[in-house]
């Protein structure tokens, strides 16, 4: 390993650090609000309603992210509602927020799939319960129904967290110069492929790391009360 | 305005893109069964914990799990496409480096990854077989490998179709991303078309459509034999 080069690299790859952490970050914040939405439409009696939430999870489910990214990326500007519309092309118009809207609508299909699993294993008792004591359906959700389910969800949501983080890969592929973007620029300047190979994916694993111990934390903080 | 529709059906490009889907299917399954066969012996190595090769199988499944795709395949590539051309014109193939190798290389960066995650289901479906079931193999005086095929791997590929299901669903989807390093599958010709016809709405749907009806179909496959097992164990 030649460290002259380590030395020209690590800089480089941690320019692009900022950019993964700000990638998903967005995506995460977004997406996870979203596919609280999508799993309670998912639920929700208005079979219209629910068919949508299933439609669409399929579908992002279905077809593989670098498809999305190029669909909306390159695929979108070409449709002129969405090119005359000012807040749509400013989010097509450019790779960073192209990508985040990419990363956001994928993971919210996942997402939704987790916390339905999350609302569905509430028992019905307690639900009733709530009811039977006279509070609001939003007030049930709220104190209830959310947090007993993100408790179920938690360690699947963990998962798909390091999915959008190996996701925010591709957006490399869609002119952002995040870590995988920096990584493949310098393995084609300096051909020190191994190398730039060992330093990037370093950078990844700590970052999935410090998620899974976050998580982990999480998780621990909101399970107190069973006390091991 | 149109979106190029016609031009899709007029150029021939439907054709072209029905191939790169054939390839893409071909990638898919190549890759899986390298899975498969990875993720058996990792995942029996794993849960049998024999001493030194399982931290080496530890090792091989954190990283691929925790690194991009996309790096891993840049690795593969990059490091393998100098070799390759260099002994290829030793040879005199000078023309060897295109499709056929890009190929060989996509199956083994494909089956790399999804060796990694089929491990963990191969030692998740190791792990709940009854302690029990082994132990009454072991007492009755059967010999170990008999024991393996008798009675651990039929209860294991029972336990992991769902698992494998999942794996496969994310091998096929991750086949998109060779198109970066220049496979001819479904993604490529869906970019080389979106390029050359300035169309690429149309193209990227056709793409996600084709990308769709594959998974969905595999997902009834999937659901067919897992149903047919069941009722097999229920007799």
């Amino acid at each position: 390993m030649d460290f002259e080069l380590v030395q020209h690299a690590v800089p480089v790859l941690l320019k692009g650090l900022g950019i993964t952490g700000l990638l998903t970050a967005l995506s995460v914040l977004i997406g996870f609000n979203l596919g609280l939405g999508l799993a309670l439409m998912r639920l929700s009696q208005n079979c219209f309603v629910a068919s949508f939430a299933k439609y669409y999870s399929m579908t992002f489910r279905g077809t593989p992210l670098l498809v999305q990214l190029f669909l909306f990326y390159y695929g979108l500007g070409q449709l002129p509602f969405a090119r005359e519309n000012a807040v749509t092309w400013w989010v097509i118009s450019d790779g960073t927020r192209c990508a985040v809207m990419a990363l956001a609508l994928n993971t919210a299909a996942y997402t939704s799939e987790i916390l339905r699993g999350g609302l569905m294993s509430i028992p019905a008792g307690l639900t009733e319960a709530a009811k039977a004591g006279g509070m609001s359906s939003l007030l049930r959700f709220r104190r209830i129904e959310f947090p007993l389910a993100i408790r179920q969800a938690l360690p699947a949501y963990g998962n798909e967290l390091i999915l959008v983080v190996k996701g925010t890969s591709l957006a490399s592929t869609i002119t952002v110069l995040e870590i995988t973007g920096y990584a493949k620029r310098l393995m084609s300047q300096t051909f020190a492929i191994l190398e730039v190979f060992v330093i990037a994916g370093a950078l990844y694993l700590v970052i999935n790391i410090i998620l899974i111990a976050l998580i982990r934390a999480l998780e621990r903080h909101l399970m107190r009360h069973e006390g091991r | 305005m149109d979106f190029g529709l016609m031009q899709v059906w007029q150029d021939g490009w439907i054709k072209a893109i029905l191939l790169g889907a054939t390839i893409t299917i071909a990638v898919g399954a190549a890759s899986m069964v390298a899975g498969a066969l990875i993720g058996t012996i990792c995942g029996v190595v794993k849960w049998a914990r024999i001493f030194p090769l399982t931290f080496v199988v530890d090792a091989y499944t954190s990283l691929v799990r925790g690194v991009p795709e996309l790096l891993i395949i840049y690795l593969l590539f990059f490091s393998s496409v100098e070799f390759v051309t260099r002994v290829a014109s030793a040879f005199g193939y000078a023309g060897v480096a295109d499709n056929g190798y890009a190929f060989i290389i996509a199956v083994v960066a494909i089956g790399t990854i999804s060796g990694a995650y089929a491990t963990e289901v191969i030692r998740g479906a190791l792990a709940s077989i009854p302690a029990g079931h082994i132990e009454a193999a072991r007492a009755v005086g059967l010999p170990g490998r008999r024991i393996f095929r008798r009675i651990i791997a039929p209860q294991m590929l029972r336990i992991a179709i769902p698992g494998m299901n999942n794996v496969w669903q994310t091998t096929i989807k991750d086949t998109a991303l060779v198109s970066v390093v220049g496979l001819q599958e479904l993604m490529r010709a869906a970019t080389v078309g979106a390029g050359s016809t300035r169309h690429p709405f149309i193209f990227f749907l056709i793409a996600a459509v084709v990308y769709l009806l594959i998974t969905l179909v595999s997902q009834t496959g999937f659901d067919w034999v897992e149903r047919l097992l069941k009722l097999r164990s229920r007799k």
